[in-house]
């Protein structure tokens, strides 16, 4: 039983698709499957193909051979293609795509019209509060801000009752102020629709903000996937995003130092300090150490002026890596943490899987 | 001022323009949507032969279509099969025979204003549940509004103004085919300056006001500017 809902909650897809005739042949050929809800994002560099395999998954790639199954329906096979206009998906461009001939509210009027399934007014009107756009309804999309037209046209992905989201990069164009206006909105899309997204990003900082699944697109191809943590602390990154290599955890604000300005946070029975910026007492963060920030010391009490310090003890050491540094795994508690020592430093300190170590912590980005 | 033949000329060119301008208008739009969309090698030829009215003497598209439609020419025997009997001399020849010189002057301003539309709102269109006609009607329409009226009034105003082909391949007779050009004509033959004068200064009028509502239309709007023979 249990299989088969997974079954039914699952996005599988293969897509073939191939430009010859563009200056530099690329060839695009990803095979994939992840689970129908939540937010999986697609990380790759811009000409990796993950536009390409948004595009794919709309149906607006016309000559893209493959399958596509969206836990029982069928949208591309051998014998089927259904058009985009008959998928019931939603689609925020990179470049908003508002109507310009049209004002915002006649904008949303446009989706309500063709919505999938009817939109009641408490939804129409949640989804209008939600991305803050009340102000905005009676102006022409030319008179609004980059980050507004963004706004604007994820309500009207929202206001067409998509069953899958399809995000294509919505804060690319926007400076760094605007896209910290927008992350927040994008947490509220997936809280008040309960819609599937799939969201495509070049950035590992906003991916590990938003998604609970990854896959990581390189050249065309899908380098690896899974979930989020799994696969940023997987030795199977591709080379250009190795140095995004980390750990997400999830923590609770223990106590306040007033004193030192600091917050302690729990996981799992370990502990970091953290700079106070006003969060509450109980309150949970997400926090992301990246594998470059930790270090391994088998010193359990050295004079340092690194704050954080864990006990764990070595899970596995990459052998297979042609650089001069290698990930290794530490188990603290029951949370694994990625750590990117040199491989001279693991002959020197004699690393062995099994040892227990002390890890320090340089620093600890706090992502919500 | 106006004697009756200048009134029946006036009325059966604003008839002849109004026919040419509705059928062109129906003629042109999927034509117009097909070049700027396709990539097939055959754009190139279309366009050239939409556009070559723009450079042919009037009197050369005329001589051919005077022979098509003639009793041994291909239309003619078509439309003598089918009882219509022979067209040229006849209002509708004018008709089909405007088509031909106007073509240009209605496709290319649509043409061009669906290229500035481009495929991105269509994609967006598309991916909110609206089928290919939802997507024509209500997406290229609007968004296309001024090319679709700059071509009206260029289709019209040329339909008006055209002489050479009308003279071909219809001549001159009074409420089916002798429209203010020819009327014009035949004052100056027969040195009747004063009617010549009136209908003339009708003429300029006409055309200035026509391509001042044109320009300052365009000036409000953003809308793709006309241009022809690109």
């Amino acid at each position: 039983m249990s299989s088969k809902t997974g079954e039914q909650n699952q996005i599988h897809l293969a897509f073939q698709l191939s430009y010859p005739s563009r200056e530099k042949p690329f060839d695009f050929d990803v095979n994939a499957c992840f689970p129908n809800n939540g937010v999986t994002a697609i990380l790759g560099e811009s000409g990796s193909g993950k536009t390409t395999l948004l595009r794919c998954i709309a149906g607006l790639e016309k000559s893209a051979r493959g399958h596509l199954q969206i836990g029982q329906t069928t949208w591309l096979s051998e014998q089927v293609n259904v058009p985009t206009h008959k998928r019931e998906i939603g689609y925020v461009f990179q470049d908003a795509r508002l109507f310009e001939h049209l004002s915002v509210r006649d904008n949303l009027a446009f989706a309500l019209k063709r919505s999938h399934e009817k939109v009641t007014r408490a939804f129409h009107e949640e989804v209008i509060h939600a991305l803050g756009i009340e102000g905005l309804l009676t102006r022409s999309p030319d008179k609004l801000s980059g980050g507004e037209k963004q706004r604007v046209a994820m309500a009207r992905a929202l206001l067409i009752k998509p069953k899958l989201l399809l995000m294509d990069e919505p804060l690319a164009s926007l400076d760094e102020i605007r896209k910290q206006e927008i992350l927040p909105y994008l947490s509220a899309l997936q809280s008040i629709s309960k819609v599937p997204i799939v969201y495509v990003s070049h950035s590992s900082d906003e991916v590990c903000k938003l998604a609970n699944h990854l896959l990581v697109i390189n050249n065309g191809k899908l380098a690896t996937s899974g979930p989020i943590n799994e696969v940023l602390s997987s030795t199977e990154l591709p080379s250009n995003y190795v140095s995004e290599a980390s750990t997400i955890l999830d923590c609770h604000v223990l106590e306040r130092k007033e004193k030192w300005q600091l917050i302690k946070v729990g996981f799992d029975h370990s502990y970091l300090w953290l700079e106070d910026k006003g969060q509450e007492l109980g309150q949970q963060l997400k926090v992301r150490l990246l594998a470059s920030d930790l270090s391994i010391s088998l010193d359990p009490a050295p004079q340092s002026t690194m704050l954080n310090r864990l006990a764990g003890r070595i899970n596995s050491i990459q052998r297979d890596s042609s650089s001069a540094s290698v990930l290794v795994k530490i188990d603290v508690g029951n949370k694994e943490l990625v750590a990117r020592v040199t491989r001279k430093s693991i002959d020197d300190l004699f690393l062995m899987v099994g040892m227990p170590v002390f890890l320090q912590v340089k620093s600890v980005a706090i992502l919500v | 001022m106006l004697s009756t033949s200048d009134i029946d000329a006036i009325v059966l060119t604003l008839k002849l323009a109004t026919t040419v301008t509705v059928i062109l208008l129906l003629i042109s739009t999927p034509l117009a949507m097909w070049l700027a969309s396709t990539r097939s090698w055959l754009k190139g030829p279309v366009s050239a032969i939409v556009a070559l009215p723009l450079i042919l003497p009037p009197t050369v598209l005329g001589f051919y279509l005077l022979i098509a439609m003639g009793p041994n020419g291909p239309l003619g025997e078509f439309t003598q099969s089918i009882g219509l009997g022979l067209l040229p001399f006849t209002f509708w020849g004018l008709v089909i025979a405007s088509l031909f010189y106007s073509l240009p002057f209605v496709v290319q301003p649509i043409q061009n204003a669906i290229e500035a539309i481009g495929e991105k709102p269509l994609e967006a269109a598309s991916t909110l549940h609206c089928s290919p006609a939802d997507r024509f009607f209500h997406v290229i329409l609007p968004l296309a509004k001024p090319g679709f009226i700059t071509a009206s009034v260029l289709g019209f105003a040329h339909t008006v103004g055209e002489f050479g082909i009308v003279l071909m391949i219809g001549g001159n007779i009074p409420q089916e085919t002798k429209v203010v050009s020819i009327q014009i004509y035949d004052y100056v033959e027969a040195l009747e300056y004063t009617g010549a004068h009136a209908l003339s200064g009708i003429m300029v009028l006409f055309s200035f006001l026509v391509l001042l509502t044109l320009y300052t239309f365009q000036s409000r709007g953003k809308a793709s500017k006309f241009s022809l023979g690109r």
